[in-house]
């Protein structure tokens, strides 16, 4: 079973995404900011990360570029999830080694969608 | 509904596009045709059957015909034929037409827009392969107010999100308010005509490869055929036909026949035995 790090600072956003992952058959496990997400891909790192931008302590642009940054960090598949509905952020996010970019709202399709083209799913 | 009313319009729509609506899809019809029969000025169903029986005009029916025709669309619809496109049609047409250096592609239900831009976006990624050639493609579909979107190419974020790569979002959109409006490099790729594939098409040429997915879903078996064939005559020997995932030519019509190892793609049944190897 394929692992998904669920990363947003928003716990029902947390909830909603989760039910989708599961449903996807992703083992999902789940963290409210950066740092926290960061100390759990230390200890094991996730198939894959869904994850927010707009967060206190860390930032998701923070957290990937240090993930990237990390032994073993270039593995998961991230893909960023986030109401910066933008072409700089997006082109931002890409350049720090984002894999892909759900623009929030989202629902069960974007996200079986967007995993399908990292080839995820 | 009143059963005259829907056997009325079934068949209108039956004779106007094709489209094949069985009881079960009544409520269909409620749904659809009543912001038509607010356009029109008539409070309810009953009321629109009446006028198409006294008093038709083009225009009622029109929309009627349009607002039952669905418009399920999204980039690289299903990732398969795009990919069928790009690994086993191309380099194909590249050998073929070595000589020629031209191409010419038709989506036959271009509904937004959706499959001929992501047509476009695949050629314009192997440009490098076709430079020098001369590239058409041509999107046509029953609807007009469908296919000036299609001309408009502007798409909601949720448009943008089923099935359209990131990286080609940022490579061939522009950010336009809170929508997304694909590249004049791309949109300039595509042809938009209005056609009813039950009237006669000859006069748009000869198409080397074909897209009518999700199409034939509609239609009865006689019209199923009926359309094929005169597809068939639109294309080259070694011309290729993309269907969708539901839809066969197996028992349809004989013009046609499956690509060995190649889902969803077929080839004239007259095409040359050495064309079945891709």
């Amino acid at each position: 079973m394929k692992t998904c790090l669920v990363v947003d600072d928003s716990g029902v956003i947390r909830k909603v995404a989760r039910r989708i992952l599961e449903q996807m058959s992703f083992d999902c496990s789940e963290a409210e900011n950066g740092l926290i997400a960061l100390d759990a891909c230390k200890v094991s790192m996730p198939d894959a990360v869904l994850l927010d931008w707009n967060m206190p302590v860390m930032t998701g642009i923070d957290f990937l570029k240090s993930l990237r940054a990390m032994p073993g960090g270039d593995k998961p598949k991230v893909v960023l999830c986030t109401t910066n509905n933008d072409m700089k952020h997006i082109v931002e996010a890409l350049g720090a080694g984002a894999d892909e970019y759900i623009m929030k709202p989202f629902d069960h399709d974007i996200v079986q969608a967007k995993f399908a083209q990292i080839g995820l799913v | 509904m009143r059963p005259a009313d829907f056997e009325l319009l079934s068949t209108l729509l039956k004779l106007n596009s094709g489209l094949v609506l069985t009881p079960d899809k009544a409520y269909l019809l409620e749904s659809r045709l009543m912001p038509v029969a607010r356009k029109h000025q008539i409070a309810t169903m009953e009321a629109l059957a009446d006028k198409v029986r006294s008093h038709p005009n083009d225009v009622l029916l029109r929309d009627i015909t349009e607002a039952m025709t669905t418009n399920e669309s999204s980039f690289f619809r299903d990732t398969k034929p795009f990919e069928q496109l790009k690994d086993v049609l191309l380099p194909r047409m590249l050998a073929a037409r070595a000589a020629r250096r031209q191409l010419r592609i038709w989506c036959a239900a271009a509904s937004s827009g959706q499959e001929p831009y992501s047509i476009s976006i695949i050629l314009k990624e192997a440009a490098a392969q076709l430079a020098g050639w001369r590239i058409e493609i041509v999107g046509t579909d029953l609807s007009n107010p469908i296919l000036e979107r299609a001309k408009e190419g502007l798409y909601t974020q949720f448009e943008v999100q089923r099935g359209l790569p990131i990286q080609l979002l940022v490579k061939y959109f522009k950010q336009d308010g809170d929508k997304w409006r694909i590249s004049d490099e791309i949109r300039r790729m595509v042809t938009y005509k209005r056609l009813n594939l039950l009237l006669p098409f000859s006069e748009l040429g000869q198409f080397d490869i074909v897209f009518c997915r999700n199409v034939l879903i509609y239609f009865d078996q006689p019209t199923k055929a009926k359309v094929l064939e005169a597809i068939a005559r639109q294309m080259p020997n070694d011309g290729v036909l993309l269907l969708g995932g539901a839809e066969t030519v197996l028992g349809v019509t004989d013009r046609f026949r499956p690509i060995e190892g190649q889902r969803g793609l077929y080839e004239l049944s007259t095409a040359p035995a050495l064309q079945k190897a891709v």
